[in-house]
């Protein structure tokens, strides 16, 4: 096996302009499988342009991005095939609000991977069990608070089966007292060995689950670095002028 | 040694209820200041005026005679409704076949209140309408199954009015939310031709449109073509019912957040089933008040097909009116189809409403 093929993710030289605005500046990022990486920095800073990049949210001008062997291009299919792989769980939860808890799982199985509806409903229990809210399956998102939504959000990523899940800001929408809940949530999968790519402010979570924290500033990758050695003892200035902002 | 009951009783349990605002006493309600004074006086006032028109609808009013003559006393004519009643709901369709255009009602009302209940919306339910409209339409035509063939000039009445609205809206919608998706495009060509068509259709009266198409476009079709006048009728009111619900369901897709579409992507759901399973029925339920609109105003402007002589239920009740053996009661006739689509539209203003409160229980953000 080579070691091209036991990258999750590897993103080359990327490069994302918004206009005349350069939102990404070569940005490498290898991700193993099985990885649990936590991107962090000042708001545009271009984490959450990053992960959207991966599943072609956005779309990249330079570089390139290659999930588990497959190459995003130009190629529909391929971009099909990298979808399939990668959940996403969005900040403002994206849940679908005319659909049921349940259909907000079931209907996207039916949908995009053609499962019966028997198999996806059974489907959708069992991952709402797993983020423990199977009483409100027949509630509507709307009728559910924000940490419950995201845990729904999560359970429908799931049912999709993917390798690798990316988390744009999952909690930063949330009260307070709901960050925990959604967290806990993510530190579960995270034990059992799901590759993933978090962008989050969650310190706490980051020295507890990650492999090694990405430090994003301008839209450059300015270090990268296991969670101990980032946290007591960061390599750079704006390293550690960012963390003296966000831990007060 | 004293028991002393600790048992709360009830008022101790109760939660108190939220004091009632005292009731206003009827005199201050009605002349508490100055503006309800006002008002209550020009109030009075209009109900004074309006004494001879309700002596003339009810008290000095003629409900039933066989002879019109004694119609000519001032009061309204009541007995002419009910001697004129199969021809104005039904026109000149032929009277012994007209159980055909009454089953055909029957059918539309059955299918209505089918298709009330959002949970029976689905596929199946497209099959249905799919199915009764033909049959509707073959047994006004008849000429199968033993029935006598009927042309469309003969058709008339409220059957008409109903088919014209509910074909109108029904084949427009499709095209609306063609024309409503293709507008949002990002593909040039689809988003010019749908500005085009909406705004072109718009920009016209809709009486142009139906001289546009019962009058212009025989002339345009080559010799030998025809296209039954109803038929075009029909195309005139679809084409202006697309148009105008075409702008209703932009906007509804409008209202629907782009995360939304995002998620489905991420999801990997392919495009025009993203489409039509998550962003249309949201857009649409965002936007059932003017849908709702739209479906009225075309209910009423299938009343303007007299002009290029179809016979539906306003033409009819003219036409009714005309006979010189009564004394020309166009008051009575008017009142009558007035009555009849207020019952129409009223109904769907009704069911609308309902519709609204069932969709906002789901508490949406």
């Amino acid at each position: 096996m080579t070691a091209h093929q036991l990258n999750a993710i590897e993103v080359s030289a990327l490069d994302k302009w918004y206009g005349s605005f350069h939102v990404l500046k070569t940005i490498d990022l290898r991700v193993a499988a099985g990885e649990r990486i936590v991107v962090c920095g000042p708001s545009g800073s271009g984490k959450s342009t990053l992960i959207r990049c991966i599943n072609r949210l956005e779309e990249h001008q330079r570089g390139s991005i290659c999930v588990n062997g497959i190459m995003l291009g130009d190629s529909v299919k391929n971009l099909d095939a990298i979808r399939r792989e990668v959940g996403m769980v969005f900040q403002h939860f994206n849940l679908f609000p005319h659909l049921t808890v349940k259909e907000n799982c079931a209907l996207p199985q039916i949908l995009s991977r053609g499962r019966r509806r028997r198999e996806a409903e059974d489907m959708a229990r069992h991952f709402l069990e797993k983020v423990r809210i199977p009483e409100q399956a027949d509630k509507y998102p709307g009728q559910l608070s924000g940490g419950q939504q995201q845990r729904v959000a999560i359970a429908r990523a799931l049912c999709m089966t993917p390798k690798i899940m990316l988390f744009d800001e999952p909690t930063s929408a949330l009260d307070p007292e709901m960050v925990k809940e959604v967290l806990d949530t993510m530190v579960t999968l995270a034990e059992e060995g799901m590759t993933m790519i978090v962008v989050t402010h969650e310190m706490g979570f980051a020295r507890r689950v990650a492999d090694r924290v990405v430090f994003m500033e301008d839209g450059q990758v300015k270090e990268v670095n296991t969670p101990a050695a980032f946290f007591d003892a960061p390599a750079q200035e704006s390293t550690k002028r960012f963390l003296a902002n966000i831990m007060h | 040694m004293t028991v002393i009951d600790t048992a709360p009783t009830v008022a101790h349990i109760a939660p108190s209820a939220p004091p009632r605002p005292p009731r206003k006493p009827i005199l201050q309600l009605f002349f508490g200041d100055l503006v309800a004074s006002i008002l209550t006086i020009s109030t009075g006032f209009l109900l004074i005026l309006m004494i001879p028109a309700l002596n003339w609808a009810v008290l000095d009013a003629v409900w039933a005679t066989n002879d019109p003559s004694t119609c000519r006393d001032g009061g309204a004519c009541w007995a002419f409704i009910a001697a004129k009643f199969r021809f104005i709901i039904f026109g000149v369709y032929p009277p012994d076949e007209q159980w055909r255009p009454l089953l055909v009602m029957a059918l539309i009302l059955a299918m209505i209140l089918a298709s009330l209940s959002p949970k029976l919306w689905g596929q199946r339910l497209i099959v249905a309408w799919v199915v009764s409209v033909a049959m509707m339409l073959i047994l006004m035509w008849g000429g199968v199954l033993g029935m006598t063939p009927v042309p469309t000039s003969s058709w008339g009445g409220l059957p008409v009015t109903l088919l014209l609205a509910l074909l109108s809206l029904g084949l427009g919608f499709p095209f609306a939310v063609f024309l409503a998706l293709g507008r949002r495009s990002s593909l040039p060509i689809p988003r010019m031709l749908s500005l085009m068509t909406i705004e072109m259709v718009r920009g016209l009266p809709l009486v142009g449109l139906l001289f546009v198409a019962s009058i212009l476009l025989p002339l345009l079709l080559p010799a030998g073509w025809s296209i039954d006048k109803l038929g075009r009728t029909l195309a005139a009111l679809t084409v202006f019912a697309a148009a105008y619900l075409a702008e209703v369901v932009r906007g509804g897709l409008q209202g629907v957040a782009a995360g939304q579409i995002e998620a489905a992507k991420a999801l990997g759901i392919p495009g025009w089933k993203a489409v039509w399973h998550l962003v249309l029925p949201q857009a649409l339920q965002k936007v059932i008040p003017p849908l709702t609109n739209t479906a009225i105003v075309m209910v009423k402007n299938t009343s303007l097909v007299l002009i290029v002589g179809v016979f539906d239920m306003l033409s009819a009740a003219r036409v009714a009116a005309t006979d010189p053996v009564w004394p020309a009661p166009f008051v009575e006739s008017y009142v009558f189809v007035a009555l009849i689509y207020f019952l129409i539209c009223f109904g769907i203003s009704n069911y609308s409403r309902w519709l609204e409160t069932r969709v906002q229980s789901r508490s949406y953000r």
